[in-house]
């Protein structure tokens, strides 16, 4: 006993961290008992249906028929037939013109809004009478819900009597052709949503310090000099997180195309249309499923990307 | 300001360009909205008018009773409202919960609970959408507003966890200390010592998950058929043939469904805003 004594530690202190561990220990089941709803409802309706679409992406399955479910392996992705027909949905060219048209709404809205929502949070961000109504109209485009957005911007394209259709454009279908088409589309979400970029830039505005300018107006700096060499480098974290949750969304663009051209243009602009329309309108559970994996990848790639090349911290 | 003293007409032209800036960005936000309430107080045939004198044209609540009257409008809002309420009810509930453990509670893995809801916060729905829609069959429960309501939880759920953490975090920790020493359980602590306190932050998140909520379009579109929500009803609203849209009605009904929430949104304006800035999750 007396030559283990060193190793030994001494006998008070077990107890008492024993105690503490009682307690930390009975708050982290209370937690665990709190945290539980949540976590059920996230596996329930997150969690599994993911499982799912990821099984079902290596499965030939009918959506009416998702018991009879057979494995093929990834003949949804890439499959040749011996005619030489391709069946994977890599192999449609509609894929690949719905993923282009994705991300170039993607780039181009998410850029406009971001700077269309900077000039804006500037202006709000000023002293001026009216402002108040200024900070209160910016708020109405995005309380719009995107469905009513979309029919509204619709009849504003129509051609015979829509007010930028008709009449700045003299009766131009804009809807109509696939190449006019998108850039309407990506108007249509810079105005819905350029207003919830410009409220989270006012935050960070708002949150930077007043008498940085101050001295930076007695040095003699430019208002010019300021915005770029302090406000932007001041707004940088603030700019990616909301740069990131925007992009994300625009990827996943599915209710203003769907709306403005039909199910049928929407599977060949929206990648969610695509996916949806194998899905849902094809009943092609396994190719729709392989789509949806498809998607998702593409997604978290992104976030990835975002996250690593820009170190954006959420917190 | 020295410019005005300096070089007044430079001055008073920064402020004319400044002022122009100003109407064109409140142009800009509000005339869409605005050409769509004007539309929707004009009769069919006036549509077609040039711009003035369809603005001046004679004011109708056509619109509005042909919308009312549609029953599947009817239906909608009812159907819109029972799904968002409950949705958002229990997001709350749940939320409140999960909020209270993870920005009070020191355990193991917390950080890894908190990285899982970020990521369903910004999963793409189309993602679940095949593996929801064969265990909503599976359950019964395709063209009920339950199935729905159960699957809107997969956005209100991470917002509203994300938000209320932010906002239990900055509640002073004495006040919860004072519960815990008088003996008081978790749950009495959160609904009696926490839940007033946390009121602003519950009415905030509550009114943005419920936004989402009402808005809701792909789920909304392939859960339900015949009980549909409004999204769906306005964007399929049709006229007498195929090829005539009914313009007037469907803003009649976009506004009908717009304007509550406008109105909470302007009311709560400030609450908003800091809430959005405390998410930073979805618009």
């Amino acid at each position: 006993m007396t030559a283990n004594a060193p190793t030994q530690p001494p006998t008070a202190p077990p107890v008492a961290r024993k105690k503490v561990r009682g307690i930390e220990g009975a708050r982290a089941w209370q937690a665990f008992w709190l945290l539980l709803p949540t976590l059920i409802a996230i596996v329930l309706v997150a969690g599994f249906p993911l499982y799912r679409t990821i099984f079902f992406s290596v499965q030939e399955a009918n959506l009416t028929t998702p018991g009879q479910a057979t494995f093929i392996g990834f003949q949804n992705f890439w499959f040749t037939t011996a005619e030489g027909i391709g069946l994977g949905f890599m192999q449609d060219p509609q894929w690949w013109t719905a993923v282009r048209n994705t991300l170039t709404f993607t780039v181009f809205s998410v850029a406009l809004e971001t700077v269309f929502g900077m000039i804006i949070a500037l202006v709000v961000n000023s002293a001026f009478p009216g402002r108040a109504f200024l900070r209160t109209a910016m708020l109405v485009p995005w309380a719009i819900p995107t469905v009513v957005s979309a029919q509204m911007w619709a009849y504003m394209y129509n051609d015979s009597f829509g007010l930028i259709g008709q009449g700045l454009l003299g009766g131009q279908a804009l809807l109509a052709d696939s190449s006019t088409a998108i850039w309407a589309m990506i108007a249509v979400d810079v105005w819905k949503t350029t207003s919830f970029m410009a409220l989270l830039i006012l935050a960070g505005l708002q949150s930077l310090p007043g008498d940085m300018y101050e001295a930076a107006d007695m040095d003699g700096a430019t208002k010019w000099t300021q915005f770029w060499r302090m406000t932007l480098p001041l707004l940088r974290p603030a700019l990616l997180v909301a740069l990131v949750f925007r992009s994300l969304d625009a990827l996943r663009v599915f209710d203003i195309m769907y709306v403005m051209l039909g199910a049928n243009v929407a599977a060949s602009t929206s990648m969610t249309g695509y996916a949806r329309q194998q899905l849902i309108d094809n009943q092609l559970l396994g190719t729709g499923s392989a789509v949806s994996v498809a998607i998702f990848i593409i997604i978290m790639a992104i976030v990835v990307i975002y996250v690593t090349a820009f170190r954006v911290k959420f917190d | 300001m020295y410019l005005k003293r300096t070089n007044p007409t430079l001055f008073y032209i920064q402020r004319i360009l400044f002022y122009a800036l100003v109407i064109v960005i409140t142009l800009y936000l509000l005339l869409p909205f605005g050409w769509a309430v004007l539309t929707s107080f004009r009769k069919a045939t006036d549509l077609f008018l040039p711009p003035l004198q369809f603005a001046l044209a004679p004011t109708t609540l056509d619109n509005y009773t042909q919308v009312f009257a549609n029953a599947s409008f009817r239906r909608g809002l009812f159907f819109s409202t029972v799904v968002a309420v409950g949705a958002v009810a229990i997001s709350l509930l749940f939320g409140s919960f999960a909020a209270y453990a993870l920005g009070r509670f020191r355990f193991k893995g917390k950080q890894f609970i908190m990285y899982i809801i970020l990521a369903v916060s910004v999963f793409p729905q189309i993602a679940v959408l095949g593996g929801l829609f064969t265990l909503i069959t599976r359950f019964n429960l395709f063209d009920n507003p339950l199935g729905l309501m159960v699957s809107y939880l997969i956005f209100t759920i991470p917002f509203t966890v994300w938000v209320l953490t932010s906002f239990v975090r900055d509640i002073p920790g004495e006040l919860e200390e004072a519960a815990l020493v008088d003996g008081a359980s978790p749950l009495q602590t959160l609904f009696l010592i926490l839940f007033p306190v946390m009121m602003p932050a519950l009415v905030t998140t509550g009114l943005l998950a419920f936004i989402n909520a009402w808005n809701e379009y792909l789920f909304a579109l392939t859960f339900m058929s015949t009980n549909r929500t409004v999204p769906v009803v306005i964007a399929n609203y049709s006229g007498a043939s195929q090829f005539d849209q009914p313009w007037g009605p469907i803003m009649a009904a976009s506004i009908v469904v717009t304007i509550p929430l406008i109105t909470l949104v302007l009311i709560f304006q400030r609450n908003i805003v800091s809430g959005l800035t405390a998410g930073a999750v979805k618009g």
